[in-house]
């Protein structure tokens, strides 16, 4: 035990366990996956830094977020943690892997539509998309509202399958 | 008036903005007019509580008396409040709440994509991080302008009712007093005056859309940035902090 205690896990090894922490709200995709995680390393004095950003401002998920991570390394043994919140650049859903798209779809959750590139892009106010039914793959869909469960989602519904299905805004 | 005191008053107005209008948002819960827009407003409320949080911390600590976002919340009385009148008007009906969000957000966009230029690296995160949340809430808020609007001669009626009632409410989002100058002087914030034109054009092309009315130049209500605020505040915040007012300390 006192091996491991001390021991300082290489940072790829600290991002693989993230990897495994899933998001609180869409179990689905990890914390690594929805681009959250910043960055991970070790500082000068062993102390394990990793740098997370929220996904909305009032996102009822992060302290809970940061209570898993927390969890996930402490829990290999790595005994000095210290959990740093960055807000910039802001977070964006161009920063969802392609693991992490893919995860959203096959939960029935439709990825983000669009790349955001920075933040400026998305001042400039766009046409709605097309956004295609993760279930039939249909693009004959209507938005029932801008807003779903969560902050990140829109309600959308397929007018050929006709299943209700949640959209993952572009942000 | 010095830096700190110019500061920590400048973020007062932002997180109070957000705060108040999050709690008025937050009275429509589960009595929204359909289940969408109930979501849909909480939603909002939850953006601009998140923001409040990030504004309300900074500020505590350029105010350095070891007060906190929940302390500056729930332990100021009615005058410490500098939230324009704006946002603290009642819910009404939908029309009336429609018109209070898209009033601010035409603002709200503006100030928060002004202030991601700030010399405050602090305000400029924070802002930056909001924008993007607030150019999503006019989206929608727009769009319900103009389906009330150009929806049903009931609708309509009602939609004009609540942008003419509301208007005399705006003025106060663009007049500069002294906090607005020494953070403009200062490169950490904006002139207030500078946003009008856009915003206008923005209104009035919105309004348009929805064949609705710009209301004229009339009077302006104002005060609240200055801790002069309407008497429905106070109802506000005695719901709002009744849990900390009665058990002090309260923990969730």
């Amino acid at each position: 035990m006192e091996a491991v205690a001390t021991a300082r896990p290489p940072v790829d090894q600290i991002w693989a366990w993230l990897g495994e922490v899933p998001d609180p709200e869409i179990p689905a995709v990890s914390v690594v996956d929805l681009g959250i995680v910043r960055e991970v390393r070790w500082d000068e004095t062993g102390e394990l830094v990793v740098i997370v950003t929220p996904t909305y401002a009032g996102c009822p998920a992060t302290e809970l977020i940061a209570a898993e991570i927390s969890r996930a390394i402490k829990g290999r043994g790595v005994q000095r943690l210290r959990l740093d919140t960055r807000l910039a650049p802001a977070w964006t859903t161009d920063w969802i892997s392609e693991r992490g798209r893919e995860k959203l779809a096959g939960y029935g959750i439709a990825p983000p539509g669009y790349k955001v590139v920075d933040a400026s892009a998305i001042l400039r106010r766009r046409a709605p998309e097309a956004v295609a039914c993760p279930r039939c793959g249909s693009q004959r869909t209507s938005l029932t509202s801008r807003f779903g469960s969560t902050p990140c989602k829109a309600l959308y519904r397929c007018d050929d399958c006709l299943e209700p299905f949640d959209y993952f805004k572009p942000h | 008036m010095g830096r700190d005191e110019a500061l920590f008053q400048y973020l007062l107005r932002l997180g109070d903005n957000a705060l108040v209008l999050a709690q008025r948002l937050g009275e429509w819960t589960g009595k929204a007019p359909v289940i969408e827009e109930d979501l849909a407003t909480a939603n909002t409320a939850l953006d601009l509580i998140g923001q409040a949080r990030m504004w309300l911390t900074y500020a505590g600590e350029v105010e350095g008396k070891g007060r906190d976002e929940d302390k500056l919340a729930f332990l100021r009385d009615v005058s410490d409040f500098r939230n324009v009148l704006l946002v603290e008007q009642p819910n009404g009906n939908f029309a009336d709440t429609i018109a209070r969000q898209f009033y601010f957000d035409a603002w709200n966009v503006r100030a928060l994509g002004a202030l991601r230029g700030s010399r405050d690296a602090r305000i400029a995160d924070i802002a930056g991080k909001s924008v993007k949340e607030a150019v999503y809430h006019l989206e929608r808020s727009s769009d319900w302008v103009v389906r009330l609007g150009d929806g049903t001669d009931e609708s309509h009626a009602k939609m004009q009712a609540a942008i003419d009632d509301l208007w005399m409410y705006t003025g106060e989002l663009f007049a500069a007093d002294e906090v607005d100058r020494f953070m403009a002087d200062a490169g950490m914030g904006f002139d207030p005056v500078t946003l009008h034109a856009p915003w206008l054009e923005e209104v009035e092309r919105t309004l348009d859309d929805a064949t609705l009315a710009t209301p004229g130049a009339g009077h302006m209500q104002r005060g609240g940035k200055q801790g002069v605020h309407t008497e429905k505040l106070g109802y506000l915040l005695a719901e709002m902090q009744f849990l900390q007012r009665a058990y002090p300390g309260a923990q969730w």
